[in-house]
């Protein structure tokens, strides 16, 4: 299999997203990877800083979730117990150096360390975001080589506007109707949840990974993997739906940008057939931008899960934050808000270098 | 070469003349559904058939959770407001959010990559480094934290339509910054630019009369993607509380909020229509920003053709390539 794309295909892909210039002179994949690293830093400290920054223009948090609950010289003491009091330029410097220690603060409204509460349900986003991935891989990608394969034809014109239709409708709404229809109106998948309560008591006895697919696959008990999986089918689709559009489109517009290029036409020359062209040729380079916009679906999806487990009272770290939010707990909001930039950013940096490894035409 | 007709070059115009096909379809489908969006906004008044906030008329209260009947089409939401009449009231305030949001965001985000870009330095460096920072972090979050700035996450009708508004901007910035920039890099090593300034034109001048007027081609695309994001941005910040009140206002994602527990008891009529809105307004929308894309993308723009056969395909490569290599307007 020959594909070594010409120089002219690396117009198709993206630039790998700010990539510093002496990064780009060269020095060998170890120097691209610690340029990488170091660049995670500032936009770590950029979010982190601007989320704190942000939420405290609102006042103290103290106020913001329990003013009018407490009398007035009960908050002022708790105030001056939690020290934001003092000058915000101090109250940040501590912040920042709390965060090097990994510790997030602690939520105020039920008093937990953010790092608890992240080890209690990030496993269920990890899950929820994890099955979404896989739907919209599936989804997305075939579709995408059929759109662009018929390209302004009927199949592609139906693909592109389903895509449209798909984006056009908010996942939580999606999310909905999907309850309603399938759970409520014709009973085939269960209302809420992650598991049914018998199932949720039987894997917490164990500890367990909180991952529940893999809990109870461990169980041994098909009951509980059964239960499990019923339960995630419609958050996964309302989720992975929701970027399967995005990778459609995403693939039609590369496929069809590759299969315009020079090498395809030699190709062409050389009599390899229309469908072989776009399964082979032209697929391949135009699925490496894929897997760089990937990190940024990351992020998005992160988005998108809060709303679907707040549709589907999915009990993720997605959940609690909506959950803190109508409590008016900012400084939960502002420890979990930070953790999923940190997420991110590594999210991120992994795709970078995974992307440098597939593609010989990223430069290091 | 004679100068088109100001009317053929306006953005979406031109674009009507251009497309065929499927594209065509897309493109006029859009702009109805748009133009519907705006008719129901503006005439909200006149078409609804009673108040955002009103719970009762002439016959008494409207009641809860009613089912759709004569006097309400789509039946009553669960705090007893008319479903219909909030549904056609919403797309005023997702109409005013836009307006606002996209109007502060393209303002503010060109100005910015216009001095980042043609200017450069450390000013370039650092707006480029928190522009990328920023452009990597869930939207939602964004928006979710600006709007506990700006509103301490509960607001009355305009200064809800600003919070929505100001948070949704704060999202989209980046994104005109970096567009915008990138065409102000590549314009100003464009021979007219290095003559201005040989003329001894000033800096601010050739900013805004050369370089801002080649640099802004790809903006009507990417101002009405942001329009129908902005649209679902809000719906999203209702949806978890953080929108404006039901007497201040009528807002979809508010209204879906409140329908969750509706639809664990087989209650469609509170969700499905601002559902259905928030559908209609962003298809419509996302339609005309699509099918302006693919046609602005001489590669991805459909191309009045005969009978297909394999001949096409060779002539239809030819225009791209020159296209492509001489950057032909």
């Amino acid at each position: 299999m020959s594909t070594t794309p010409d120089v002219a295909a690396a117009a198709v892909s993206e630039p790998p997203p700010a990539l510093a210039p002496q990064a780009a002179r060269g020095g060998g994949f170890g120097r691209y990877v610690l340029v990488r690293l170091l660049l995670m830093i500032p936009t770590v400290l950029i979010l982190v800083t601007l989320v704190f920054f942000l939420i405290r223009l609102t006042g103290d948090p103290i106020t913001a979730a329990l003013g009018g609950r407490l009398p007035a010289d009960q908050l002022a003491e708790r105030i001056h117990e939690a020290g934001y009091d003092r000058p915000l330029l101090v109250q940040y410097l501590e912040y920042l150096g709390q965060i090097l220690r990994f510790d997030f603060g602690s939520t105020i409204t039920d008093n937990q360390p953010v790092m608890t509460v992240l080890a209690e349900y990030g496993a269920a986003t990890l899950e929820l975001v994890t099955y979404a991935l896989v739907v919209a891989f599936l989804i997305g990608i075939p579709f995408g080589l059929v759109a662009a394969a018929n390209r302004d034809r009927w199949p592609d014109a139906a693909l592109r506007v389903g895509a449209i239709f798909f984006y056009a409708t908010p996942v939580f709404f999606a999310g909905l109707v999907a309850k309603l229809v399938f759970s409520v109106w014709l009973g085939w998948f269960p209302v809420s949840g992650r598991a049914g309560v018998r199932t949720e008591l039987a894997l917490g006895r164990d500890g367990g990974t909180g991952i529940y697919l893999i809990d109870a696959i461990r169980s041994g008990n098909s009951d509980y993997v059964w239960d499990v999986l019923s339960h995630a089918v419609l958050p996964a689709m309302t989720l992975g739906l929701l970027t399967a559009g995005i990778f459609l489109r995403l693939v039609r517009t590369n496929v069809i940008g590759t299969h315009n290029m020079p090498y395809i036409d030699a190709a062409r020359s050389r009599g390899v057939s229309e469908s072989r062209l776009i399964r082979t040729h032209a697929y391949r380079p135009a699925l490496i931008p894929i897997i760089t916009v990937v990190g940024l679906q990351i992020a998005l999806m992160l988005g998108g899960a809060v709303l679907t487990e707040t549709t589907f009272e999915w009990q993720g770290l997605g959940f609690q934050l909506a959950k803190y939010l109508q409590a008016r707990d900012f400084v939960a909001v502002q420890g979990i808000v930070a953790l999923i930039a940190i997420i991110v950013a590594v999210a991120n940096f992994i795709v970078d270098i995974i992307a440098a490894l597939i593609d010989p035409r990223v430069r290091y | 070469m004679t100068k088109p007709r100001l009317l053929d070059r306006l953005p979406v115009v031109h674009q009507l003349r251009q497309a065929v096909g499927l594209q065509r379809g897309m493109l006029v489908a859009g702009l109805v559904l748009t133009g519907a969006f705006v008719v129901l906004a503006l005439l909200a008044p006149v078409l609804a058939p009673y108040g955002y906030s009103q719970l009762a008329d002439d016959a008494g209260n409207f009641g809860a959770q009613q089912p759709p009947s004569a006097e309400h089409w789509l039946g009553t939401t669960v705090g007893g407001y008319d479903v219909l009449s909030r549904v056609i009231w919403g797309a005023r305030t997702a109409l005013l959010v836009i307006i606002v949001a996209v109007l502060l965001s393209v303002f503010v985000g060109i100005l910015l990559g216009l001095v980042s870009g043609y200017l450069g330095g450390w000013v370039d460096r650092v707006l480029v480094v928190v522009a990328d920072a920023i452009y990597a972090f869930p939207t939602l979050l964004l928006a979710i934290v600006a709007a506990i700035a700006i509103s301490g996450g509960q607001s009355g009708m305009w200064s809800g339509v600003f919070a929505a508004a100001i948070s949704i901007t704060v999202v989209f910035i980046p994104q005109y910054f970096r567009v915008v920039r990138a065409e102000v890099v590549r314009v100003k090593s464009e021979a007219f630019i290095e003559s201005a300034q040989v003329i001894g034109a000033s800096t601010w001048r050739i900013m805004f009369r050369h370089v801002l007027r080649n640099s802004t081609r790809t903006l009507p695309v990417i101002v009405t993607l942001n329009a129908a994001e902005a649209v679902l941005t809000l719906a999203a910040l209702g949806f978890l509380g953080l929108g404006i009140e039901p007497t201040s206002a009528a807002e979809w994602g508010f209204d879906l909020n409140k329908s969750i527990s509706d639809v664990a008891a087989g209650i469609w009529w509170t969700a499905v229509p601002p559902g259905v809105a928030i559908i209609l307004a962003v298809l419509g929308i996302t339609l005309i920003g699509e099918s302006m894309n693919d046609l602005a993308d001489p590669r991805l723009r459909a191309r009045r053709r005969g009978k297909g056969t394999p001949a096409d395909a060779v002539a239809q490569s030819e225009p791209v390539a020159r296209e492509e290599m001489g950057e032909v307007q």
